[in-house]
């Protein structure tokens, strides 16, 4: 689905990606886990196309990433960072059906994937003529994560989804977060710092540390065969895990 | 070839028609005895059946002669000392070659109207006999006088800075301040001595002491008439009417006709009207229209309001897509927004100076400065709403898959909204302001009771101008703050 080959970037004199090969795979859904500053949320953008690497090349379904496609391209990718990035100046639905406005999807269609997805996320239907600043944290996220699965995109790709949250309400959320990933069947990617959010989520686990790609494997992997010293310590540092296991 | 005839004669029958319906324009300079002498050109060829029009205190010398030599202006009464030892210094001249010299310009100069409006130092009347100062050279014996002269005498070649070396004077405390003011400064006694025309009303008003030029440091400055050589064929009858006045206006005339003006409250015209009457026993006497203050404030709310209205709506079109440039490309950008705060540092009267050969005087030059001094404000709040978007935002545009300008209309201009309208009404305030300076170039306004109000040190005339002024800003205020309402999201508030 996602081929990144070579990518690197580089930040006016600091390396914050090594090259970097990384293959998704069709319908899974892969966890981005590392310590802050590890590259991960680098590399989701080069993904997504708001970061140009500075080598390497990023193939999208086939296809390579450039100027002419990304626009097509984004359209097939949704896209939720934390906080929601919800548009602060529009209401809820507006934020939510903005992209289908501009492309001229007919009314009856809009409402149709409106219901469709406020049911799908479990919104209260009065929260869409909201704005942002009218919401819960948790509503801000299931209204951002509404738009970002809107055009119905192949690709889904999540920066923190649920940092920002309450414990309670991020307990609920990754529950009903996963439900969804797994009904939809879609690609997902999502980036974390918390591994037993990425274990919960992830088919497969990819765990960065200062600009490269440490380990990347499915929970037991990492957890009986770490590749090296720092995802043994990584792994450590995670309290709590068993539960997982 | 019929075509071309006929076009020929169209040229000519469009020129005529507008030569025709040009009046003769006369403007007058910011000091009372001077707009006193306009007006009696003005209703004297008015009089004779000349259509005219006149420009009172539309601005200094060096203005006026340029928009005479621009043909804007047909007509100013100037005076022979300023002109030789002023605006031709450099040219040397001897009183006799100053025909010569003007018609050089293409300008002529009217019989000497007979009196001698010569600059002359003066002193509080009581100061000046404690002191026991008759002459210039007394002056010497006090070092610690204070002097408050006009800006213009300050700069003028026959100003101060040769009258201080033909007297060799000692004094320190030196300051520049506008003619009008220093009358008020000397009556507070913050200045000790100022420099009049003698014909100001005001030596007899304030009890001035005029001193003694004892080294006949002043020239000559015969009032006459200095007009456009072209108009001899435009307006055939203009020359010999305004010699007629010859020798008709002695010192005494002109001082008690500005008296009649600064302390009578009389207007210039009235007194014009008044001596043009007894003078020459007109047949036909001039009927003055009676103008209230409603219909002057009328006037002056309409003059401002358009000026207004017209820079800021300019403004406003332009600096929103400068402002967007600058942030979408920034090295393009810096180099807009040093361009716009430069304009903005220029002294605005210097600005008005530059306009007039570009656009004459009157409402068009005050437009453009003003416009030009809109910009900044509203480039900068522009500039400033689209940086400051929150990167998350920026990137949740791009990321959905909106274009460059769908990202624009819908997502960063609605952002930077706020920012963009506080940008505009800082704009629309410092415009308002401003525009009272549009009286310097006859573009009226609230600038005008304003100016008149201080050449005659009428506090009243000045309010008229400064409490209306105030009131529109308020409104300006309270329109936008409805604007914003409408075009500010529930979302942003």
């Amino acid at each position: 689905m996602l081929e990144l080959r070579g990518v690197s970037k580089v930040y006016g004199r600091a390396l914050a990606l090594h090259p970097t090969d990384l293959s998704i795979a069709r319908g899974k859904t892969t966890a981005l886990i590392g310590p802050s500053g590890c590259g991960k949320s680098t590399l989701l953008r080069i993904a997504v196309g708001l970061v140009i690497p500075t080598t390497g090349t990023v193939e999208f379904d086939g296809e390579q990433l450039g100027r002419e496609n990304i626009r097509s391209i984004r359209l097939r990718t949704g896209y939720v960072i934390q906080k929601g990035g919800l548009f602060p100046h529009l209401t809820a639905r507006v934020n939510v059906t903005l992209m289908a406005r501009h492309l001229r999807w007919s009314t009856k269609r809009i409402s149709e994937r409106v219901d469709e997805l406020t049911e799908l996320v479990h919104l209260p239907t009065a929260c869409l003529q909201r704005y942002p600043r009218q919401l819960s944290g948790g509503e801000c996220q299931r209204v951002s994560i509404m738009r970002a699965l809107f055009l119905d995109p192949d690709l889904l790709l999540m920066d923190e989804p649920l940092g920002a949250l309450d414990p309670m309400i991020r307990f609920d959320l990754q529950e009903e977060l996963r439900s969804i990933c797994q009904k939809l069947e879609k690609t997902v990617i999502l980036v974390t710092h918390d591994m037993a959010e990425a274990s919960f989520f992830g088919d497969s686990i990819v765990l960065m540390f200062s600009g490269r790609i440490a380990q990347h494997g499915t929970m037991q992997d990492l957890v009986n065969r770490p590749a090296n010293d720092f995802v043994k310590r990584f792994m450590r540092a995670q309290r709590g895990l068993h539960e997982w296991v | 070839m019929f075509c071309r005839v006929a076009l020929i004669l169209l040229f000519f029958a469009a020129h005529t028609l507008v030569c025709a319906a040009q009046p003769v324009r006369i403007a007058t300079k910011r000091f009372t005895s001077n707009i006193v002498l306009g007006d009696i050109a003005n209703l004297w060829l008015n009089q004779s059946g000349i259509e005219t029009e006149h420009r009172p205190q539309l601005g200094d010398t060096r203005f006026l002669w340029e928009a005479l030599l621009a043909g804007e202006i047909d007509i100013y009464p100037d005076y022979t000392g300023t002109l030789l030892r002023e605006t031709l210094v450099r040219q040397e001249l001897e009183p006799f070659e100053l025909d010569s010299a003007l018609a050089s310009y293409g300008l002529r100069m009217s019989a000497p109207l007979g009196m001698n409006d010569s600059y002359i130092l003066g002193m509080k009347e009581d100061r000046a006999r404690e002191l026991d100062v008759h002459t210039i050279s007394d002056l010497n014996r006090y070092p610690d006088l204070r002097f408050g002269f006009s800006t213009q005498f300050m700069d003028r070649s026959d100003g101060w800075p040769t009258l201080r070396t033909t007297y060799s004077m000692p004094h320190t405390f030196v300051r520049g301040i506008d003619h009008d003011l220093a009358y008020v400064g000397i009556e507070s006694g913050t200045i000790d001595v100022m420099d009049l025309y003698a014909t100001d009303a005001e030596v007899e008003i304030y009890n001035m002491r005029p001193l003694e030029d004892d080294l006949g440091h002043f020239p000559e400055y015969q009032a006459v008439f200095i007009y456009r050589a072209d108009l001899a064929t435009r307006a055939p009858d203009v020359p010999a009417l305004l010699d007629s006045l010859r020798e008709a206006i002695t010192v005494e005339v002109m001082r008690s006709l500005n008296f009649r003006v600064v302390e009578g409250r009389e207007s210039e015209s009235q007194v014009a009207a008044a001596f043009l009457s007894g003078e020459f026993e007109l047949e036909n006497p001039l009927v003055l229209e009676e103008v209230t203050m409603w219909d002057q404030l009328r006037q002056h709310t309409k003059e401002h309001v358009i000026l207004v209205l017209f820079s800021l709506a300019a403004a406003i079109l332009i600096s929103i897509p400068l402002g967007i440039i600058a942030a979408k490309l920034p090295r393009l950008g810096s180099l807009i927004l040093g361009i716009v705060g430069v304009i903005y540092t220029i002294p605005s009267l210097a600005l008005l100076v530059f306009m007039i050969p570009l656009l004459g005087v009157g409402g068009p030059p005050a437009m453009v400065a003003l416009f030009l001094y809109s910009l900044l404000p509203i480039v900068r709040n522009t500039h400033a709403g689209l940086i400051g978007i929150p990167q998350p935002l920026s990137e949740s545009a791009d990321a959905i898959g909106l274009s460059p300008m769908a990202k624009l209309l819908k997502v960063e201009l609605p952002l930077a909204a706020q920012s963009i309208m506080a940008g505009v009404q800082t704009s629309a305030v410092i415009n308002i302001g401003t525009a009272t300076l549009g009286a310097l170039i006859g573009a009226g306004g609230y600038g005008q009771p304003i100016l008149t109000g201080i050449r005659l040190s009428d506090t009243g005339l000045i309010l008229q101008g400064a409490v209306p002024a105030a009131l529109l800003a308020l409104v300006a205020q309270g329109v936008f703050s409805l604007v914003e309402r409408v075009f500010i999201g529930e979302g942003l508030r």
